[in-house]
């Protein structure tokens, strides 16, 4: 079951491992991606931290995190090539790997339709 | 405050616009095909940015040349019939309210001034012009800019006569029945005009552009990539009003007749930097690695803050960040390594030659 941030983010929990994403719509608004900046493992973070950034032609981006808990694991291939960030892939392409501290930090954040609405 | 829409507006739409508040306007950033594909379309073919958000202003009267005289350095009355030049309004300091471009077709003075100073230089000239001198804002036209190396084919498959139409012209033109005002310019680098037109046949112009196939529509977004890869200074960034023309680089917009008179605002520190070197100077800054850097970052020379980055970003042309900004003279040099602060991070840029890109004017 995938949940959705305010923020544009999406979680796949596994256990208590979150796999955390940007959505499509934030991939489109972002446009064209140039750099971008993933967390160290081992870092500890708290929800709502800002953990990531996304570097397009014209701004800064900050990706949070939805939950807290300890980075586990960093797509470093998809830092590599930020020509896979696209729409199309986005639900695919995760970014970190968080293990959390409390899973009922995901409890406020919405699911597909709800985040649907939001962003209609 | 409710943004001002162009007379584009519905036709941005139609084109999948992404659409920002930009200056008190509803403008596109960027459409369908992103800032880069826009950017390097331009470079390579021909874009097309709609630019009606300047304030394009008429000015005529006996003393409207001396008017404008007294409020910039340049060399109002060598403006000969059918040329452009670009202009700056001067406070008393030396310092930079806008920059604009003037032109001149018969006895009627043509001002484009930037949309975020459009209130304030209206409200200026206002103040200072005499009382015989007329200004008009031509609400009743919009403006679109055509650049890249196809903009002059692009307009002769319209049916436009360019002939021997050059850099820094101004001319009217024939579109099917409706009169245009062209200038050979822009703000990218490129080969380009700048187009006037009624607002009624604006969409049908844009169109027709389009059903050439080699024209891109491209935003704000490729705008100011394009500008900053060319080196030209923007309002609000490079220039300020406690920045004056000599720190960023436009000392070629104060007229050799101007400086010998010494009769323009701030004529005394501007002839003063140019005679001695201005403290700090204008510079273009690449980035050692794949970080952009932006504007508001502080650059260090060691320990020491020596300057500031104004705009910064990713430049397609270039494949990578690109930044200008201001540093003290002695850390102007090309070569010069300093640090800018992005973000908490140190990111190591060197000083480099503006433009980034060549300039490709049709001279």
């Amino acid at each position: 079951m995938v949940k959705f941030s305010e923020d544009h983010e999406w979680v796949k929990l596994d256990g208590d491992i979150a796999e955390v994403g940007i959505s499509p719509h934030a991939v489109e608004q972002l446009g064209d991606i140039v750099f971008i900046e993933l967390p160290d493992i081992g870092t500890n973070v708290n929800k709502g931290d800002a953990v990531a950034v996304f570097e397009s032609v014209k701004a800064a981006s900050d990706i949070y995190s939805p939950a807290g808990g300890e980075i586990i694991d960093v797509n470093t291939a998809l830092a590599d090539d930020l020509g896979a960030i696209t729409a199309d892939d986005a639900m695919h392409n995760w970014l970190f790997k968080v293990k959390l501290t409390a899973p009922s930090d995901l409890d406020g954040l919405m699911d597909e339709d709800q985040y649907k609405a939001m962003i209609d | 405050m409710s943004t001002k829409q162009t007379p584009l507006h519905a036709f941005h739409r139609a084109h999948n616009a992404r659409m920002v508040p930009f200056a008190g306007w509803d403008m596109p950033i960027q459409y369908a095909a992103g800032i880069k594909a826009e950017h390097l379309a331009t470079r390579q073919s021909a874009g097309l940015f709609d630019v009606s958000h300047m304030a394009q202003l008429e000015i005529s009267g006996d003393q409207a040349g001396a008017d404008l005289a007294a409020l910039t350095p340049s060399d109002i009355a060598g403006i000969g019939d059918g040329r452009l030049r670009y202009s700056l309004f001067l406070n008393d300091q030396g310092g930079v309210l806008d920059d604009l471009m003037i032109g001149r077709l018969g006895d009627v003075f043509y001002l484009v001034v930037n949309a975020g100073r459009a209130d304030h230089d209206i409200a200026h000239l206002q103040k200072h012009l005499d009382a015989t001198t007329k200004l008009t804002i031509r609400t009743d036209r919009a403006l679109v800019a055509l650049q890249g190396p196809q903009s002059a084919n692009v307009l002769g498959m319209l049916g436009l006569r360019l002939d021997d139409f050059r850099f820094m012209q101004l001319r009217h033109f024939d579109f099917n029945g409706t009169e245009l005002v062209i200038s050979r310019s822009g703000y990218t680098g490129e080969d380009g005009f700048e187009i006037a037109l009624p607002v009624s046949v604006a969409s049908q112009f844009c169109d027709a552009c389009l059903s050439t196939g080699l024209v891109t529509l491209a935003g704000l977004g490729a705008r100011d990539t394009l500008r900053m890869e060319a080196g030209l200074p923007l309002w609000g960034h490079e220039l300020e009003e406690t920045i004056t023309p000599v720190e960023a680089g436009l000392g070629f917009a104060i007229s050799k007749k101007r400086r010998d008179a010494a009769d323009f605002p701030g004529a005394k520190r501007i002839n003063d930097q140019l005679k001695t070197g201005p403290k700090r100077r204008l510079v273009g800054l690449l980035a050692g690695g794949a970080r952009p850097v932006r504007d508001g970052v502080l650059l260090r020379y060691n320990d020491r803050t020596v300057g500031s980055i104004t705009s910064g970003g990713f430049a397609p042309s270039l494949d990578r960040p690109a930044a200008l900004g201001f540093v003290e003279t002695e850390f102007a040099a090309p070569g010069t390594s300093l640090l800018a602060d992005t973000r908490g991070t140190p990111t190591p840029v060197t000083v480099s030659d503006l433009p980034f890109v060549q300039h490709q004017y049709f001279r």
